[in-house]
């Protein structure tokens, strides 16, 4: 028996997420009173795969197969099958990522394993099986009983902190079977040197009450000096503004950085929904009634261009 | 070629959760409902392709597994320009119980391009569409922000980390849709609002298929402490408020 933690690397490199994954799969683990396993695909250097047992990682299985190379959905759930069937896993934890999101689904039925997705806790009890999870994005939360043998939980971003628990883990190499691959890569677009929105800890916003794109170099300059992303509201995507990348709310990017600085946003529904899981949220705006107040944890009414090169020279004076 | 959207019936997304009896369900009072956000945007997207008549596809079909309450929602997607509707008779369990209703009329009725959104903005699974491609055995592309065709072969644009990639699959393939697929979902005109109304809606009976998860029980988030006030004049008080009290900076 097992719990089987899927970690998903980056050029041959782990982010904080995979070690959120690895410390959540082995608190479930202790519930459970079994092991941890992390499933790794890819070519990852063995003293990246160690920093998995750090957190908890009792044993880590290794797939690395060229024709990985492409995620073909079908060929990775099927190999996260094998590898939970062979560990016997009880419970297998994916992140709730673009990745996450297109693989979980396919094991759910392979396995005939029921699927919780963007799970924010540890399980409340474990007879009967039970988490917490997001839903009517972010407005409410469900409690939701998994009956299956087999679990499948997604873990929502950021809801889990990190939990150093170093073991003496091994390394397996598995050779498992890959079917025909179907998904064909003809073009790859990719923005380096660039913080990913979702990975940021720090998010500046920008809304209409920027009033124009020309009036965003100090929203840049603020989220450059806190090594932070910039990310905006729907409205302002939507006229062209800002880059489609960077819409934040419920039908954009949802994300969940420790501070998200909201500059002009009012904070519609539709944007909170995008953006309610951030640790903490700081709103400025010239309205008082916005209802960005009601949902930001500190605020200031007043001109965004007039607070922000305050902001700005404040902390270049840190 | 065939598309089939799969559509959600969902609260309008402005609703605010409220839960009865003892918080075990939604309360549906005053509740408008909607097409799900992301699968208006794909039937919109597919409508668009039937448009272009070089991609021949000579038919749009629209689905969901709902009750009888579902149908002003698959009528206003007829009236968007879907072809014809089925609706699976039945309550939805889960998105494991979904899927497997949605295959198995898959399997007996074949179609080329599935979409689906890539969550409905209820009890957001994001699980159907991925669901649906393995109980029928064909590939899923995820996060998917363009579909088209060149060349007799479909292009599909999925978000990545940190950038984007185009692929192509084998058809048929399930195309799980998010933001990008289409600008603007397209609005029924007076016209396909008439015409929706003498358009097939085909009632299915359901499969009998076992749910995998139950929602037990609903909870509103914590009321949060009021916002803390800082005046414009001392940024520097929120900066050590952030440092010191919230730890953030």
């Amino acid at each position: 028996m097992s719990v089987l933690v899927f970690t998903e690397n980056w050029e041959g490199k782990f982010k904080k997420l995979s070690f959120e994954l690895v410390s959540y799969a082995s608190k479930v683990a202790e519930m459970l009173n079994t092991q941890t396993v992390a499933l790794s695909i890819g070519d990852v250097q063995e003293d990246e795969l160690k920093k998995l047992s750090n957190y908890g990682a009792d044993k880590i299985v290794v797939v690395n197969n060229d024709q990985l190379n492409v995620l073909d959905n079908q060929a990775y759930a099927s190999v996260i099958a094998q590898v939970s069937e062979k560990e016997e896993a009880k419970v297998v934890v994916i992140a709730y990522n673009n990745m996450g999101k297109a693989l979980a689904p396919r094991l759910s039925v392979k396995l005939k394993a029921g699927l919780a997705s963007a799970v924010t806790k540890l399980p409340t009890s474990v007879e009967p099986f039970t988490v917490y999870k997001k839903v009517f994005s972010g407005k409410a939360f469900a409690k939701v009983v998994l009956k299956s043998d087999v679990k499948i939980l997604t873990l929502a971003q950021n809801s889990f902190e990190l939990i150093e628990n170093a073991k003496e883990a091994s390394i397996e190499q598995f050779d498992a079977q890959i079917g025909e691959i179907k998904t064909k890569v003809k073009d790859v677009q990719k923005q380096t040197g660039q913080l990913l929105l979702t990975d940021a800890e720090i998010v500046v916003s920008g809304g209409r009450g920027m009033k124009s794109p020309d009036n965003w170099a100090p929203i840049e300059e603020l989220a450059g000096l806190l090594n932070g992303a910039t990310a905006c509201s729907r409205p302002v995507s939507d006229e062209g503004w800002r880059p489609q990348e960077e819409h934040t709310g419920q039908t954009g990017k949802i994300i969940a950085p420790n501070l998200y600085i909201a500059v002009g946003i009012s904070g519609a529904i539709q944007h909170l929904a995008g953006v309610s899981g951030s640790k903490c949220i700081v709103a400025i705006n010239n309205d008082k009634d916005a209802p960005i107040f009601e949902a930001a944890d500190y605020g200031i009414v007043g001109d965004a261009h007039k607070v922000l090169p305050e902001l700005i020279k404040a902390i270049k004076e840190l | 070629m065939k598309i089939l959207v799969c559509l959600s019936n969902v609260p309008d997304t402005t609703t605010k959760a409220k839960f009865n009896n003892d918080n075990t369900a939604f309360d549906t009072a005053g509740v408008q409902w909607i097409i799900n956000p992301w699968d208006e945007l794909a039937l919109t997207r597919a409508i668009q392709l039937k448009q272009n008549a070089a991609n021949s596809i000579e038919n749009i079909t629209v689905i969901t597994v709902g009750g009888k309450e579902a149908e002003p929602t698959i009528r206003k997607a007829l009236a968007i320009g879907a072809d014809d509707a089925v609706r699976i008779d039945t309550e939805a369990k889960d998105a494991y119980f979904v899927a497997a209703q949605i295959a198995e009329y898959v399997k007996n009725n074949p179609y080329d391009i599935i979409f689906a959104g890539i969550e409905s903005s209820d009890y957001n699974g994001s699980a159907v569409g991925g669901m649906l491609a393995e109980f029928l055995d064909i590939p899923s592309v995820s996060a998917v922000s363009s579909v088209d065709f060149e060349n007799g072969e479909v292009k599909i644009t999925r978000d990545i980390d940190g950038g984007k990639e185009l692929v192509t699959t084998k058809l048929p393939l399930v195309a799980i849709v998010q933001k990008g697929i289409a600008k603007e979902p397209m609005i029924a005109a007076m016209r396909g609002i008439m015409m929706a109304r003498k358009k097939p809606l085909n009632v299915v009976q359901p499969i009998d298929v076992d749910a995998l998860t139950e929602f037990v029980e609903f909870e509103l988030p914590q009321p949060k402490p009021p916002c803390k006030m800082v005046e414009p004049e001392n940024v520097k008080e929120l900066i050590d408020m952030l440092q010191n009290e919230a730890k953030v900076l």
